[in-house]
């Protein structure tokens, strides 16, 4: 099976679903003759031509709003946000117009657009390039949300929503584009290659939208989490021994609450992780849902763990970033209270 | 000393207790504005942006280059239309006023800026309207009783009771569903057009928003993508002088029209008076078939006036002289194609007087057939688990759940 780190997997996607499918069209910032700044469109317009790979105007605005006719007149617009930190002057496109457009309609009209985007840091990117604006989409009623954790889900994932007829965000969380990531920024960095969700099948196949995946399966605690932290979690128990139910949530909304409800009441602890700010991040509504659905289950308090609640800073990327250190912390508290 | 940075404030040119004063108003004579090839570059016609193209003159005649020789039975056709959309807009007021209706917004003054458009355009050519563009939905041939259901949110409403009365769509007539945010329908039909464009299709798109919105990014942003890409679209500025209370002045800023916003894109920019049936047609069928020939999109502006309230929310007789619509110097829309038809022995008090009674006729027997469909006040009412369908094209887990939570609290008080 082909090695593909998680840059070769989205374009392997983009490429997959072109071929199968000519209304698919590629739309943004870069994403054309140079093939994205993170080469995820690369040599797409060469091989589906200068109609279906469009480089855009830097105006995120446009390219959604152009992106939503697009959809309505048949196409399959994928759009690329060249970061995430980006996307704001299209809020209102995505918010307002797409996320709406088939209830205000009834039903009668619909657009299928997918928005790709960069997200989270560890990049040295300074706090306009490093946001994990989750929180922001998951609040949105019509959207569904995605973010995946390595290059076999991105792939299916990205095909699965290209296929849906309802809108899409697919967050990348970039800091894994090349590796997994396990928050240690000084050890050397590891490729997709040697990992085994490295292995990504080189035609088409879906991850379905709306199912969590336990990563990990495990009796003591279950950690929420997704994207980049999924490795950071996962490292965090392992280094303390615990024998911990790791979740990667992959589509963040609708909310796959059937799993996390069945593995919270199996474990009765349960810390959940995220790289975005804490104050109003996903991680409450996760904590909320499951104390509605499990307080009787539970041994401790729900315990989130995410960025701290300033912008994400230029020189103190790893004192912001909730590394192993931050995450092993919240697990030894659930752990340590007394049932 | 004071500085000499201080900030130009636009005022309106006349408020309540003044009298009207449209002295800032640039028209043109009928007939004056010269026709270009509808290939020409948006920098050769940067005249066309600020004149006024006219057909309609002073006796009633059409004239000049634009002048575009429709047949009388045309001519006739949209007199109804714009007759039937004036009607319509009174007795739909009339039902707010009753509270039968919820809310209502009246294009009273602009009927030609629609109807003449819609004319002009093919029925495969996708319309994205704002919310003062009824008349799209007369010629487009929106029965009136699903344009009746939608406003009473009944159980017939096209949008099953999720928006706000005036907020039509129709697939099928190729009418795009109305917002009710302002100028997002604009980027949105230049993506239609290039979709088209990528698909091979000959169909083109035409967007409307009012001149106060031409201040949102989504205007410019529409405007870069249709010049970017050279997408087959109509965009129109409907310049009715009034934003609610505020001046036109405010959007427009130092520019001296709303078409001179399209050379700047390399887009053409036309100014058309938007009470003169003929030029608004002549006008749009040129910019049609610009666009279908691959040569791009056009601005155009439609200089009209907002003659009734800007919703029945508002009244303008606090921020404006009662007695402004009366003066507006381009008259009314009907009126004037009313007279021109008579001019050409086609019409008649007659048959106008029979035109009238024949089209109340038409509103009230879909007034009584939309209320069997039930109104605010009185039954049938839609079913409110209908609330949770459309939000996903399926059902997802968590609405389901909260379907069932509702239909639970309404047992338990009885209802449903």
């Amino acid at each position: 099976m082909p090695q593909m780190n998680l840059i070769q997997a989205i374009n392997s996607a983009l490429d997959v679903a072109m071929t199968r499918d000519r209304t698919v069209v590629v739309l943004g910032q870069d994403v054309g003759y140079f093939g994205g700044v993170f080469r995820a469109t690369e040599g797409l317009q060469r091989k589906f031509g200068e109609h279906r790979v469009l480089d855009t105007p830097i105006a995120e605005g446009g390219i959604i709003g152009a992106a939503i006719g697009m959809g309505v007149n048949g196409l399959r617009p994928v759009a690329e946000i060249q970061f995430a930190d980006y996307v704001y002057p299209a809020y209102d496109q995505i918010v307002s117009e797409l996320a709406r457009l088939r209830y205000r309609s009834a039903g009668d009209f619909f657009a299928p657009v997918t928005i790709r985007t960069p997200c989270g840091g560890g990049i040295r990117g300074g706090q306009t390039h490093s946001q994990s604006p989750e929180a922001v989409f998951v609040h949105v009623c019509g959207l569904k949300v995605v973010m995946p954790s390595n290059p076999y889900d991105a792939k299916g994932l990205l095909i699965a929503a290209i296929e849906d007829d309802d809108p899409v965000i697919f967050l990348e969380p970039k800091r894994l584009y090349n590796g997994p990531f396990e928050g240690n920024s000084e050890q050397p960095a590891v490729p997709w290659s040697t990992h085994p969700q490295g292995e990504v099948p080189a035609g088409h196949y879906t991850v379905p939208l709306g199912q969590a995946r336990v990563v990990k399966s495990g009796s003591a605690l279950t950690v929420i989490s997704y994207g980049t932290m999924v490795h950071v979690a996962t490292a965090a128990a392992r280094q303390l021994g615990l024998d911990a139910e790791v979740i990667d949530l992959c589509t963040l909304s609708p909310l796959d609450t059937a799993t996390l409800v069945a593995s919270v009441k199996k474990t009765g602890r349960c810390v959940v992780v995220h790289e975005a700010t804490r104050f109003g991040g996903f991680g409450g509504e996760l904590a909320a849902t499951l104390q509605e659905a499990c307080f009787w289950h539970l041994e401790a308090p729900i315990i989130r763990v995410g960025g701290w609640d300033t912008p994400y800073p230029h020189a103190f990327e790893w004192e912001y970033f909730p590394g192993q250190a931050r995450v092993a912390a919240a697990m030894r508290q659930v752990m340590e209270e007394a049932p | 000393m004071l500085s000499p940075s201080r900030l130009h404030i636009p005022r309106a040119p006349a408020r309540p207790g003044e009298a009207p004063d449209f002295s800032y108003l640039q028209l043109s004579a009928a007939g004056a504005v010269p026709r270009p090839e509808i290939a020409v570059n948006a920098s050769e016609v940067t005249g066309l942006a600020t004149q006024l193209v006219r057909v309609l003159d002073n006796t009633h005649q059409a004239v000049g280059a634009w002048h575009p020789h429709l047949d009388p039975a045309e001519l006739q056709i949209g007199l109804r239309h714009m007759l039937l959309t004036r009607l319509f807009d009174e007795r739909m007021q009339k039902t707010q006023r009753q509270g039968r209706i919820s809310f209502y917004v009246k294009c009273t003054g602009e009927e030609a800026v629609s109807v003449a458009a819609a004319m002009a355009l093919e029925p495969h050519d996708m319309l994205f309207p704002a919310y003062r563009n009824q008349g799209l939905q007369m010629v487009r041939g929106q029965p009136l009783v699903a344009l009746m259901n939608q406003l009473l949110s009944n159980t017939g409403d096209m949008c099953k009771g999720r928006q706000l009365p005036v907020m039509y769509h129709s697939s099928a007539a190729r009418l795009f569903s109305i917002s009710g945010n302002l100028a997002t329908q604009f980027p949105q039909a230049v993506g239609w057009a290039m979709a088209a464009a990528i698909k091979g299709e000959e169909h083109i798109a035409a967007s409307w928003i009012g001149e106060g919105s031409s201040a949102a990014a989504d205007f410019h942003h529409a405007l870069l993508f249709a010049s970017t890409y050279r997408a087959p679209v109509i965009l129109n500025v409907v310049n009715n002088q009034w934003a609610i209370s505020t001046f036109q002045g405010c959007a427009a800023g130092d520019s001296p029209s709303f078409a001179a916003r399209g050379p700047g894109y390399g887009i053409p920019g036309l100014r058309v008076d938007g009470n003169d049936f003929l030029a608004v047609y002549a006008v749009t069928r040129w910019a049609a078939e610009r666009a279908r020939k691959g040569h791009g999109a056009t601005l155009i502006e439609l200089v009209t006036y907002r003659a009734s309230a800007h919703s029945t929310s508002d009244d303008p007789a606090r921020y404006r002289p009662r007695d402004e619509a009366e003066r507006w110097p381009l008259g009314d829309p009907i009126e004037r194609l009313k007279a021109h038809l008579c001019v050409l022995g086609e019409w008649s008090e007659p048959r106008h007087a029979a035109l009238l009674e024949e089209l109340e006729a038409q509103v009230t027997v879909a007034w009584k057939e939309a209320c069997i469909f039930g109104t605010l006040s009185e039954g049938p009412r839609l079913d409110p688990a209908l609330m949770f369908d459309d939000v996903y094209q399926h059902l997802p887990p968590h609405l389901a759940e909260q379907r069932e939570q509702l239909r639970a609290a309404r047992a338990a008080q009885g209802k449903g």
